[in-house]
């Protein structure tokens, strides 16, 4: 059997899902605590994987910190979801501004009967699980004593 | 630029056609068309095609071949696709192609089936339309992107659900006469306003429902249509396209669509006219916020005003400025891929006179209609006006 003949039967066993080595770095160092944008000289801020700044192409992209705490710029509770996030609804899907970038991820730790989430709540940014197939996700809870 | 008009239009009925396939209802909506225009199929020298989901939905690919074969023109054949803007591109580069000089008699549309996929399905499949790294993975659903809009929209204008279910009220009630629609019953607002939440603060009224159905238009220059004596009186004299950020988060603005605003300033430029001209507008609907954000993109309200456009009866069927007469993709229903060439085939009938809703716009000249991809990572807007 060639290795050929391997990737061939793994991929019709299960389909992978299509990744990105850069995109995997950026989330590994969210989970750890030292997420970062990628910034150009003009201050333009973009998500990896980037060979050029979307906004200017700018080649000189480097790593800045993401803020430390994040804004809820939007949000949604969704009640229809994908097959992919079935057992996780309802859930919020909020869009966050984290300094040099917004990222948009899932808002966790409130109850929604009674904790209704607001723009302008202040967030932690990290990476947890999918209830529906345990995959990663960006993941926003409110900051302490928020 | 060449004077381009639209000799003739062809539609399926929209809503579920479960026991035929995706060539079929394209081939119904050519036939259509070329009987509408008195154009023959042999002077088609270009077919461009929108579709969207055809390879999740009916695991067909490489359609344009397929659907040149079904519409019975042989010529150079092309799919385009720009999520729920794919007709809208192609016949844009049908207009463009057309106005150029490179050819005489183009075939444009567009042609969707999704009701034979489950709702979890073509809730995935529609969120192919956004970033899956950045957006997807992050639990953003196509209803739940539009929400995120509604949400910075109410953030930063004001603006309520009710405003919104104004705008679903008024575009059923538009669609009752139009025998293409998907939806002919009213929803009263209160009805809507009751509905179940699907991504807060859009209820179920709030979105276009799953469709199938097809477009077509015989595109054709103004000297072909006098050689041929082919009555076109309605012209192309605008198109305009704009692209965005793919991710809504990654936009200037969450609650305003620049690739529309783009689109509508390149499409007002080459018709030489501007938003007080127009008397008619088919927007892009897929939620009923698209249409105030579409209001506002088409200058035809200002920032943060188009809320409150149909609660205020402007753009109602009796209003200044009737939008959505065809009952939008909110009533009339959304076939994603053929989208695009629907609205213009509405247009172009309201304009004529021969749309059921004609008699709400007796005099209009200029129309404008707006197509939009994702949450308006594309957008195309087209002016059309009555030439003759």
């Amino acid at each position: 059997m060639t290795d050929d003949d391997a990737s061939g039967e793994a991929a019709a066993s299960t389909p992978t899902p299509i990744t990105d080595v850069d995109y995997e770095e950026w989330l590994d160092a969210i989970d750890a605590g030292e997420g970062y944008a990628l910034v150009c000289p003009d201050g333009h801020g973009s998500l990896p994987p980037r060979r050029v700044c979307p906004e200017c192409g700018s080649s000189a992209l480097s790593r800045d910190p993401l803020a430390e705490t994040g804004r809820v710029e939007t949000f949604s509770v969704v009640h229809v979801p994908s097959p992919r996030f079935a057992d996780d609804a309802p859930y919020v899907t909020a869009i966050v501004d984290l300094g040099p970038v917004r990222t948009t991820g899932v808002l966790r730790g409130l109850d929604l009967e009674s904790d209704e989430p607001e723009v302008g709540l202040s967030v932690d940014v990290g990476v947890e699980n999918r209830a529906t197939d345990g995959e990663p996700l960006v993941v926003f809870r409110p900051t302490d004593g928020a | 630029m060449t004077d381009v008009r639209v000799a003739g239009v062809g539609l399926t009925r929209f809503g579920s056609h479960a026991d035929r396939a995706g060539r079929d209802l394209f081939a119904t909506a050519a036939e259509r068309a070329f009987a509408d225009a008195g154009v023959p199929r042999e002077d088609v020298e270009e077919l461009n095609y929108g579709n969207f989901m055809g390879a999740l939905a009916e695991h067909q690919g490489h359609q344009a071949p397929l659907m040149a074969e079904a519409a019975g023109v042989r010529c150079p054949a092309t799919r385009y696709e720009s999520a729920c803007a794919s007709a809208g591109v192609a016949v844009r580069e049908a207009v463009r192609t057309v106005a150029a000089g490179d050819a005489d008699v183009v075939l444009a549309g567009g042609m969707e089936r999704m009701t034979n996929l489950p709702t979890a399905e073509v809730t995935e499949g529609l969120a192919m339309a956004a970033d899956d790294l950045f957006e997807v993975r992050s639990g953003v659903t196509f209803p739940g992107a539009y929400a995120l809009m509604a949400t910075a929209y109410f953030e930063a204008h004001g603006g309520s659900r009710r405003d919104l279910a104004h705008v679903a009220s008024k575009n059923h009630e538009n669609a009752l006469p139009n025998e293409y629609a998907q939806f002919r019953r009213e929803v009263s607002v209160d009805e809507a306003m009751d509905a179940p939440p699907v991504a807060e603060p859009l209820h179920l009224y709030d979105a276009c429902p799953i469709t199938d159905g097809a477009s077509a238009l015989v595109i054709v220059s103004a000297e072909y249509a006098a050689e041929h004596d082919v009555d076109a009186p309605v012209a192309v004299t605008g198109t305009g396209q704009g692209t965005d950020r793919m991710a809504l988060g990654d936009r200037e603005h969450l609650a305003r669509t620049p690739a529309a605003d783009d689109a509508a300033a390149a499409a007002y430029a080459a018709a030489g006219v501007g938003p007080d001209d127009v008397d008619v507008a088919e927007v892009h609907d897929c939620f009923t916020i698209a249409e105030v954000l579409a209001l506002e993109s088409l200058g035809l309200f200002e920032v943060g005003e188009g809320i409150s456009a149909a609660r205020e009866g402007i753009t109602t069927a009796d209003g200044d400025l009737p939008v959505n007469l065809s009952g939008g993709l909110k009533a009339k229903g959304h076939p994603v891929g053929a989208t695009g060439g629907s609205q213009i085939a509405e247009l172009t009938r309201l304009l004529r006179g021969d749309h059921p809703n004609s008699e709400h716009v007796p005099d209009a000249d200029v129309g404008v209609a707006h197509n939009a991809g994702g949450t308006v990572a594309s957008a195309v807007v087209h002016v059309l006006e009555v030439a003759e």
